[in-house]
């Protein structure tokens, strides 16, 4: 097999396409069939889907980008203050500013690389975030959170004597099942640029980077401003999913800049599996299900499942199933975290994958690192050499040469 | 001139924990190659072993006092700690000390959920990359925090300093400092000296010394490299945990409390070099005391927001004039 | 006299010193069009640094390095690539993650578009005209069994073999090739002598640093050698195997 075709592409974004179109009904069984919840997936894997341009294709970990989120959803609520109830002109703002705000961030923290990177993009997302609660109160009305209000001036609006209560798109409410289309249609966008940056020359460029940084330049490459486009792409994405947010819900809080939020975005990318297309939405839509069904358990519901079991052991039983659900919720993410990053680091993809025997699956040697796990069960490499003890023996020698390289370098 | 005064004092203590985080952090570091993002739930931890010690301390018993009945006629229950109740005087005294008491208890406990740590998560890590290790850390920090906030709830529960220590130190007019804050930095000072001394003085900190800057030399010369460093992991598991406990008198512990200083902590050790020991101490009282200036009424009205921020903007303007940190060595944590 | 517009590298009194310790003493060495150079030395002579300063790795202590009229103290690595210069490392540098054939297409496309070039959603695939011309390079060099294999994944002799098309499709002014046959066989040695020739005959400037005194003779039409940092002697093959200087420095090393 060879690269995957054209074809392959657009028949996978089409029954993507298909699939969130399908949402209602294919999420009604397990209890999800809600437009709200179905809304926070496409929202939330917006957000996924630009943080893997950075990080799964790049392998640059930012802890940071909750910021763009952040910044997205103020933007988005100020343009429904100042300027129109419709969603357009509120994309744009926020995609501009988070945009603007990435190439600033981006820009300095790009200068460093590894762990300093991530420190770093945690250290600015933070500085917003605290910001946002003591001297941009004036923009962000600090805890209460920014909402739009009735008398708020909305100039397009009133130059074109437009009226809407709520946010809406071209006349449409963003609320209910419209708005669950709304948003799937903007994801649906969002996944096919994502499938095109992934076939790019650019695409290839960034997962070069990840495979091996110091040979870009003596390939004649400048690796930054590639890194910089693509730190600012998937703050763009971070922005849209901000506006698209404020626009379902229209109080921006500066929770939303936390750097919890920021890892939540890591984590639901490397579940679903971190530099492939699907991964991200499909650690999305795992985490957000947790989030909302397993969180709405409570101590009687579990009573009431465990009915069948004897008085004791059923007692032993709901309090032990109660640590995870409910408030518990959160323990119960963070040992999928755990579990994730020990057995499968290639995330769901690569356990389906593994489940299907696609293919012979080379070692792990780092979260998605790997240009063959693209898509749902798309082969680009047709097998593994046999010699693949040989070449990692190579590489060996090769990093001890290069340990050795620096420190001959090193005056 | 007072007012600068009080502000070094106040940098100072909130320093000291920055500087003990953030020397077991790198403790970890420089030994282990670890990037652990679940430092800062350690400090949790050891915060809660306060809490724990006082409640075991706090078990009362509930005896009815036949002589006397309340106000209803019921029998009186009088609930008496035991400890009270079977030392008499001297159990008071154990109570009100149960903060500092504690440590006795925290260390044993803290060594041994260090070396648990190690050897059955962290040292399959050694050889992933750093994003793995920051990635399954982080998880075992959501885990580690979850599971006291089932225990303990999700509010704050403040811990009393002894009697003696509750009041403040009238330095000059202007300069009141409590004393608690004083024995904190004294207790920091000496943990740091005592982690130094170690290294520096026995053998065993001289292997591990020789094993952060060389690991794979010291391996050659036959020395068992792993299970120092598991020691090590579990000396720096405790030295989080002791300042967790020192500092339950000053901040209410609550579960999330490791979240917010692991954050502050990972910019205290960039700034002063990933793997520098003395960069870290150095770095965390520095940033201590300009957070505490930062956050003076002149300075605020100055630059307005600055005490938000200061520490961040401190580590992004030093990474990027001294990409190694204040006192960091090449090549570390760069690839 | 050779015009000054033949010579590609003017190495002008280069010196270099780590820490007090002399790597490289004056070396002042002209490199001439469509000529292939080698440069020998025993283990230590600082042939790897005379590359690296080459190539912008390490900035020489003093002098300087003229590429074409351009100097190259200073620039990055990228900048002396999109020059003209391209290198083949001796442990072989790839990009082990991309296939072989992205590996050369890598190669191809920074030499077409330059250091930076924001193509976001251009699609690109084999059958490009890029494409089909990194297959053909691939397939002339007999790495066409595994184009769409992981580059990582093949041995060692066929990643340098993957390094050296990665050179080549750059049609670069000049190739430096770090010791291009170190630890391997005869045969391999050979194969890629011929390889190397047919590539100099194609009127490639090249320079090589070799050890195998085989290859360099084969193939150099000039040698310059280096010794402690300085160089001992320069000329042509026949000069230098007669050179006494030269014997002595190898002395109990190498059979020249």
């Amino acid at each position: 097999m060879k690269h995957t075709s054209k074809l392959a592409d657009i028949a996978l974004l089409i029954g993507f396409a298909i699939v969130v179109a399908l949402g209602p009904v294919i999420f009604t069984p397990i209890g999800a069939g809600y437009p709200d919840l179905l809304q926070k997936f496409a929202i939330y894997g917006i957000f996924a889907i630009g943080f893997n341009i950075l990080f799964g294709l790049t392998g640059y970990l930012s802890f940071g980008h909750a910021a763009f989120l952040g910044v997205g959803s103020y933007a988005a609520v100020w343009s429904f203050k100042l300027l129109s109830m419709d969603l357009l002109p509120a994309v744009i703002a926020s995609v501009l500013l988070a945009g603007l705000l990435a190439l600033a961030i981006g820009f300095i923290s790009l200068r460093r690389s590894g762990i300093y990177f991530s420190i770093l993009t945690l250290a600015f997302a933070q500085m917003c975030y605290n910001m946002a609660y003591s001297v941009l109160t004036p923009i962000t009305n600090g805890e209460t959170g920014l909402r739009v209000l009735r008398n708020d001036p909305r100039h397009l609006d009133a130059a074109f004597g437009y009226v809407s209560p709520m946010p809406s798109l071209l006349g449409l409410q963003i609320t209910g099942w419209t708005g669950f289309y709304i948003c799937g249609a903007v994801l649906v966008a969002a996944f096919g640029l994502s499938i095109a940056i992934f076939r790019s020359p650019f695409g290839m460029t960034l997962r070069a980077i990840k495979s091996n940084q110091n040979r870009m330049g003596y390939t004649g490459y400048s690796s930054r401003p590639y890194l910089l486009s693509a730190f600012v792409i998937s703050g763009m994405f971070a922005g849209l999913a901000g506006s698209l947010l404020a626009a379902t819900d229209p109080l921006a809080g500066a929770e939303r800049m936390q750097w919890t939020a920021s890892g939540e975005v890591v984590l639901m990318t490397i579940l679903g599996g971190a530099g492939t297309l699907l991964g991200p939405v499909l650690g999305t839509g795992l985490i957000k299900y947790f989030e909302n069904i397993f969180s709405a358990y409570n101590e009687q519901q579990l009573t009431a499942m465990f009915a069948f079991l004897p008085d004791g052991v059923r007692e032993a039983v709901v309090k032990t199933t109660g640590l995870f659900v409910g408030e518990g919720w959160q323990l119960t993410l963070g040992l999928l975290f755990m579990a994730v990053v020990i057995f499968l680091p290639g995330g769901i993809m690569e356990g389906i994958n593994r489940l299907l025997g696609l293919k012979h699956t080379p070692k792990v040697k780092s979260l998605g690192d790997s240009p063959q796990r693209d898509g749902l069960g798309e082969m680009v490499i047709e097998e593994m050499p046999p010699s693949h003890g040989a070449a990692e023996a190579d590489k060996k020698v090769a990093e001890q040469k290069n340990a050795e390289k620096k420190r001959a370098v090193a005056p | 001139m007072d007012a600068i005064i009080l502000q070094i004092l106040n940098g100072l203590d909130k320093g000291g924990a920055y500087a003990l985080i953030a020397l077991g952090l790198t403790l970890a570091f420089g030994t282990l190659g670890v990037v652990n993002f679940a430092h800062g739930a350690l400090f949790m931890l050891g915060a809660f072993c306060a809490v724990v010690f006082n409640k075991l301390l706090t078990l009362e018993i509930v005896r009815v006092d036949p002589t006397k009945t309340t106000p209803w006629g019921s029998p009186l229950e009088v609930k008496t700690p035991y400890v009270q109740a079977m030392l008499g005087d001297w159990g008071k005294v154990f109570i009100d000390y149960s903060v500092p008491v504690s440590i006795v208890m925290a260390i044993p406990v803290m060594l041994l959920i260090g070396i648990v740590i190690e050897r059955g998560l962290i040292r399959f890590f050694y050889k992933r990359p750093h994003a793995d290790q920051i990635l399954v850390t982080f998880g075992l920090a959501i885990v580690l925090q979850e599971i006291v906030k089932h225990f303990f709830g999700a509010n704050p529960i403040a811990q009393s300093a002894p009697q003696i220590f509750s009041g403040s130190l009238q330095m000059t007019e202007a300069i009141v400092y409590p004393y608690w804050r004083i024995i904190y930095l004294a207790f920091s000072l000496a943990v740091i000296a005592a982690v130094f001394a170690f290294l520096q003085l026995t053998t065993f900190g001289m292997v591990v010394r020789a094993g952060m800057q060389d690991r794979e030399t010291v391996g050659l010369l036959g020395i068992n490299i792993e299970r120092r460093f598991t020691i090590v992991f579990g000396l720096a598991a405790v030295v989080a945990g002791v300042a967790g406990v020192m500092y339950t008198p000053i901040v209410p512990p609550d579960y999330h409390m490791g979240m917010d200083f692991l954050v502050l902590s990972f910019v205290v050790v960039v700034v002063g070099g990933m793997g520098s020991l003395p960069g870290a101490v150095l770095a965390g009282f520095l940033l201590g005391i300009l957070q505490s200036f930062a956050s003076m009424n002149e300075v605020k009205a100055l630059v307005p927001g600055i005490d938000q921020i200061i520490i961040y903007l401190v580590a992004v303007v030093i990474l990027l004039v001294r990409p190694r940190g204040l006192l960091g060595r090449k090549g570390v944590m760069e690839s | 006299m050779i015009a000054t517009n033949d010579i590609v590298l003017h190495i002008d009194h280069v010196h270099k010193t780590f820490a007090g310790l002399h790597a490289l003493a004056d070396v002042h060495l002209d490199i001439r069009e469509g000529e292939t150079h080698a440069i020998i030395g025993p283990n230590g002579a600082g042939k790897s640094t005379l590359l690296n300063v080459c190539v912008g790795v390490l900035p020489p202590t003093q002098g300087k390095v003229m590429f074409h009229g351009t100097e190259l103290t200073g620039l990055k690595p990228y900048e002396i690539n999109q020059l003209g210069v391209a290198r083949v490392f001796q442990t072989p540098e790839i990009f082990g993650d991309l296939t072989v054939l992205e590996n050369v297409m890598m190669a191809m496309l920074s030499h077409r578009d330059g250091a930076f070039r924001l193509k976001l959603v251009s699609r690109f695939d084999e059958q490009g005209e890029i494409g089909q011309r990194a297959i053909q390079a691939l397939r002339d060099r007999g790495l066409g069994g595994h184009i769409y294999h992981l580059a990582g994944a093949l041995s060692r002799g066929d990643k340098r073999r993957l390094e050296l098309v990665m050179g080549l499709v750059q049609k670069p002014k000049l190739l430096l090739l770090d010791e291009p046959t170190a630890g391997m066989a005869r045969a391999d040695t050979n194969a890629t002598i011929e390889i190397l020739r047919q590539i100099k005959e194609s009127g490639m400037t090249i320079v090589i640093i070799e050890h195998d005194m085989h290859v360099v003779f084969s193939l150099a039409d000039r040698i310059t050698v280096l010794a402690g940092g300085r160089v001992i002697a320069q000329g042509v093959p026949d000069e230098i195997k007669g050179n006494p200087k030269v014997i002595e420095a190898y002395l109990g090393e190498e059979q020249v």
